[in-house]
């Protein structure tokens, strides 16, 4: 299980592969935006993605559109951890496929709960 | 006061004409006395002319100051906060990544033994192995001797990242001084024009993505999520 995280703070990054690594998910990579996550994509091998979505280049919604028109990478589960709070924002990003929807700040139970979701869902 | 002017004057010219120098003398006084009375009143309106623009003179002045000065010096204090945010939570990310190994490698150990330890006490163990496991168990206290001072000592590095909320703190409440002091003066340089700001002004642009969440500021017009559970219970209306 390969993991991508994308978040344009490196505190950030590092707090989530930490959790991660709690979880049993050893193996991570990191992009900083949407930019330099989706060529790493591209190349494939990634089994899941963890996205911000303010970040400066490309945001978390631009790269979550992205990945679901890419054919390749249409099915990959993607979690959005992230500030922004608003109605509208939810409603955008579960439009747009998002498989889960973490708001910050959060708690290392909520992630794992919304990771085993999505997992059990792809499972089941 | 123009047709006062005109009578006076044609009053004056009937009393020289008639000579008549008392109801003169009279008259001129009265002429002066309108005079004086005007000139007055035109150095009274002058002077509160310049008495406000003065006092707008001077709050322009703060502003000016402020904008040149200030302004420029809270930026660079609020991002100095930043950098002392960040640097906390570097500094406590990398005990946290040293420590997590250390207790795990522990944990480990504790494990392994505690199994080895319940098949000596049932007897289940030959002695070989006894005197395996009892060296096991002397190097594991001089190791959980060793990462248990690493663990203190990382705790207390962890401890220490915490101080910049004091330094934070202050920083963040003097630029709050600073956009008080501002307010007031743009108040009072507003009351001074004469003019309400137009309504349109005060609606305030919303930035396209409005980032987190300040309790009390952000969710007073509802609309947005304050917590997981909310989002929760939205996506699960949208059938999540």
């Amino acid at each position: 299980m390969k993991i991508l995280v994308v978040d344009d703070f490196s505190t950030m990054r590092r707090i989530v592969k930490n959790l991660l690594k709690d979880l049993g998910f050893t193996n991570t990579l990191e992009a900083d935006d949407g930019k330099t996550a989706l060529p790493i994509l591209e190349r494939g091998g990634i089994d899941f993605l963890v996205t911000d979505w303010n970040m400066p280049g490309m945001s978390g919604i631009d790269l979550l559109k992205a990945v679901r028109a890419n054919p390749n990478l249409a099915t990959l589960p993607v979690l959005m951890v992230t500030a922004e709070a608003k109605r509208e924002q939810i409603i955008m990003a579960a439009q747009a496929g998002v498989n889960g929807y973490v708001i910050k700040p959060f708690t290392a139970a909520t992630l794992k709960e919304k990771i085993e979701k999505i997992f059990e869902r792809i499972e089941g | 006061m123009n047709t006062d002017l005109l009578g006076l004057a044609k009053d004056l010219v009937t009393a020289l004409e008639k000579g008549d120098e008392v109801a003169v003398g009279v008259l001129l006084d009265e002429l002066a006395g309108l005079r004086e009375t005007q000139l007055f009143k035109e150095i009274g309106r002058l002077t509160r002319q310049l008495h406000d623009s003065m006092i707008s003179f001077s709050v322009e002045a703060k502003i000016t100051a402020m904008t040149e000065r200030d302004i420029p010096d809270a930026k660079e204090r609020l991002r100095y906060v930043i950098s002392m945010t960040e640097q906390a939570a570097d500094q406590t990310l990398t005990v946290v990544e040293t420590l997590l190994p250390v207790s795990q490698v522990l944990s480990e150990q504790i494990e392994q033994l505690s199994t080895k330890w319940d098949r000596f006490l049932g007897r289940e163990m030959p002695l070989e192995e006894f005197k395996a496991m009892s060296e096991e168990i002397s190097l594991h206290f001089k190791e959980s001797k060793i990462s248990l001072q690493q663990v203190q000592s990382g705790l207390n590095d962890i401890l220490m990242a915490q101080g910049f909320q004091d330094i934070t703190g202050q920083i963040i409440r003097r630029v709050i001084e600073l956009v008080q002091e501002l307010e007031g003066s743009m108040v009072k340089m507003i009351s001074i024009a004469g003019s309400k700001a137009p309504k349109a002004a005060l609606q305030q642009s919303q930035p396209e993505l409005p980032g987190p969440v300040v309790p009390g500021v952000d969710d007073k017009e509802g609309g947005v999520a304050t917590n997981q559970v909310d989002v929760d219970d939205l996506l699960s209306s949208l059938g999540f």
